[in-house]
């Protein structure tokens, strides 16, 4: 059986061989196609795989608040108010906004840590923004404050560049320093961040806050995690599209498969037939012609993929990554591999080529061949 | 002696299998090594109370998904476009779309 | 000791529409064994028909074949290829190789699914190559072949699995009196190795070649006169 099969192999690539050029132009496309859809797949999966470890200890609850749809500094009466609430095991007041840098055109999150653990005068950067300024630990780093002075900053420690997914944009600062750069007044902060003594009572407590001060918008752990589950989802957006065009692409190839054999290929496997092949010999060659071009480009597709996102970063993918942020973060990613995405891709890829090849010689295969051989 | 064709596919298959099996573990020590980064990421989440991945700094509601809600994309103006690619590739938060009782 | 016996064998194409044809019209023939027979007649006289059933390619309307005795007619078809493959070789008028192969590919083919090792295969290829003086050619494309090597690299094909039965269908249509009369020689020397020898054809350098020990004639689908050796 074995040995059968070979013979039938070497048949089927002797075969293939004829047509060097627009065989080995097929393999390179379709594994160009696969390469493309698994690094979409690698690069979404890897993603949504960090940010639901990262996130896990993010705040139990953030309470905005809101005026004429806008967010707005919440007043720490707010906090004391949430405090009295049973079930609010602590209430903290966060410091925290934008700054948008003209000189380069990039914007930064701008936080004071509320451990104050910044000395004043001092401030830590995240590696995008020493990226992007191109400064380092000693510098000296101007802002224009609200009040249109230029205050200057000396840049005390760095971020490290391997936790630049959640800190690239990152510049902490003391309080004081913050709410003299953007004039806050001591009384208000950006926003509440709580935790629950019992994560059973979220809802109930969500609840209260709500009735209590209606022009709050309270955010909840479980909505940071579902938000970055859906991240990049295939149902959505740029994602769907790509997924249209790829799936697009194999069915062109397919076509040129399925719409039928020639005559010429047609007279071949009659000729087969007379010489004694039966019908699943035909059906073996034509199922290892299917394969042998969709598995080779399968799996080079798959490599190539995880060469292309996580030994370059995405290198292809950049421009759309990056959009036109002027910041961006290093998008050097762990490998989260899920086998579950490689057999669907492969069951996306493989299968529907191979059955495409199969298919249309069913009915050369099966007819006598005489009826074949005198058409 | 040349090789069979069929031999030199069987062989150019398996070099691809074990190129895989050599991603797969390469994939696996990548993930052990990495967890010290992360620790140190999810540490920085805990400490500075983040809630968002540092992904797309263009506006407010593509660097902080999880915190926008329905007015954030028009907090440039009401008539402002959104933000391409990111926006489309960071979409709203599922939250929002299901109309959550607290929102 | 018979062969191949045909009893009453009809062969209607297009069954039931418009353009329905009767090829054969009840035929019963018994071929002995390590004879040449040819079959002689005009075109469209049904020969090609009958050659094709005797060769096991094609299933009668009606009327049973018994090869060897052992009835082909009910036979599941992986069964008749298997027949087919190792019992008969078969030589067509237009030689029908596959282009883009070597010659020792084409001779091979044949062989593929009987399940052998390749070596053995192309082993014995070789050989058959060697014989017909294609040693030189034989990793040579076929379509840079000409007339007459095409032919023999046609019949070292029909060889490889040291068939019982040689069928050649109208094989000198094709070719120059000498490559007919060459072609005719290696039947006989076929003959001569124990093998039964069936040629379809209406050219006199075949029926009335030495060693032809019949020749049945048939004319619009039916056995219309046979003649002894010539």
């Amino acid at each position: 059986m074995i040995d059968k099969q070979r013979n039938i192999i070497d048949f089927t690539l002797a075969a293939l061989l004829r047509r060097k050029g627009k065989n080995a132009a097929l393999l390179v496309s379709y594994t160009l196609v696969v390469a493309l859809l698994a690094s979409v797949m690698l690069l979404t999966q890897a993603l949504r795989r960090e940010a639901g470890l990262v996130l896990q200890d993010s705040p139990e609850m953030v309470v905005q608040k809101l005026v004429a749809g806008r967010y707005d500094l919440i007043p720490l009466e707010y906090r004391d108010k949430i405090a009295a609430i049973m079930g609010v095991s602590s209430v903290v007041g966060r410091l925290w906004g934008y700054y948008y840098d003209a000189g380069v055109g990039a914007n930064y999150t701008i936080m004071a840590p509320t451990d104050s653990s910044i000395a004043q005068g001092a401030i830590t950067i995240g590696e995008g923004i020493a990226r992007t300024r191109k400064i380092g630990v000693g510098d000296l780093f101007p802002l224009l404050g609200a009040d249109g002075q230029t205050k200057l900053y000396q840049v005390s420690r760095l971020l490290s560049s391997e936790s630049s997914l959640v800190s690239a944009d990152l510049l902490l600062m003391a309080e004081d320093d913050f709410r003299a750069l953007f004039n806050i007044p001591s009384h208000l902060v950006t926003d509440l961040v709580l935790s629950v003594g019992n994560p059973s009572e979220l809802a109930t407590i969500v609840r209260k806050i709500t009735e209590a001060l209606p022009d709050t918008r309270p955010v909840i752990r479980e909505d940071v995690a579902r938000t970055y589950d859906a991240l990049f989802s295939w149902r959505s957006g740029i994602l769907l599209v790509i997924l249209f065009s790829v799936v697009l692409s194999f069915l062109i190839f397919a076509w040129d498969k399925a719409s039928g054999l020639s005559a010429e290929e047609r007279h071949e496997i009659g000729i087969l037939k007379a010489l004694g092949w039966d019908t699943s010999d035909v059906l073996f060659m034509k199922f290892w012609e299917g394969m042998a071009i969709s598995f080779s480009s399968f799996m080079t597709g798959v490599l190539l993929a995880y060469i292309h996102v996580f030994f370059t970063s995405s290198a292809l993918f950049q421009p759309v990554l990056k959009g036109w942020s002027v910041l961006y973060p290093d998008f050097r990613l762990v490998p989260f591999i899920s086998p579950y995405q490689i057999v669907t891709l492969f069951f996306l890829t493989v299968v529907p080529y191979t059955v495409a090849t199969i298919i249309p010689a069913w009915r050369a295969a099966t007819i006598d061949p005489d009826a074949v051989m005198r058409a | 002696m040349a090789l069979r064709t069929s031999t030199t596919f069987f062989l150019f298959v398996t070099l691809q299998i074990v190129l895989l099996g050599i991603m797969a573990a390469h994939a696996a020590s990548r993930k052990i090594a990495a967890i010290p980064q992360i620790t140190e990421k999810q540490m920085m989440v805990r400490d500075y109370g983040l809630t968002d991945l540092c992904l797309f700094t263009e506006a407010r509601y593509t660097r902080h998904p999880s915190l926008a809600d329905q007015h954030s994309p028009f907090q440039d103006g009401p008539l402002s476009f959104e933000h391409f690619p990111s926006g489309t590739l960071a979409g709203p938060p599922p939250a929002l779309l299901v109309r959550a009782n607290h929102d | 000791m018979t062969m191949i016996e045909l009893r009453d064998i009809k062969k209607v194409f297009n069954a039931g529409r418009p353009n329905e044809f009767t090829a054969l019209y009840g035929v019963s023939l018994d071929i002995d064994g390590g004879g040449l027979t040819v079959l002689k007649g005009p075109s469209g006289s049904g020969k090609t028909t009958l050659l094709s059933i005797l060769g096991c390619m094609a299933r009668p309307t009606a009327g049973r074949v018994l090869f060897q005795d052992q009835e082909l007619t009910s036979l599941p078809e992986r069964f008749l290829a298997a027949i087919r493959r190792q019992a008969f070789g078969f030589i067509f008028q237009q030689f029908n190789l596959i282009k883009g192969l070597t010659a020792l590919e084409n001779v091979m083919i044949p062989a593929y699914p009987n399940g052998e090792k390749r070596f053995r295969i192309e082993g014995r290829a070789s050989n058959l190559l060697d014989a017909f003086s294609l040693k030189h050619k034989a990793l040579s494309n076929i379509e840079w072949l000409s007339g007459g090597e095409a032919q023999r690299v046609a019949i070292a094909r029909a060889l490889i699995n040291d068939p019982a039965v040689i069928i050649a269908d109208e094989p000198t249509a094709h070719l120059d009196s000498r490559l007919s009369r060459e072609f005719m020689e290696a039947m006989l020397r076929l003959k001569g190795q124990g093998r039964t020898v069936l040629i379809a054809s209406h050219d006199p350098i075949v029926y009335e070649a030495a060693g032809v020990e019949r020749v049945i004639e048939m004319r619009d689908g039916m056995v219309i006169n046979e003649a002894g050796a010539a």
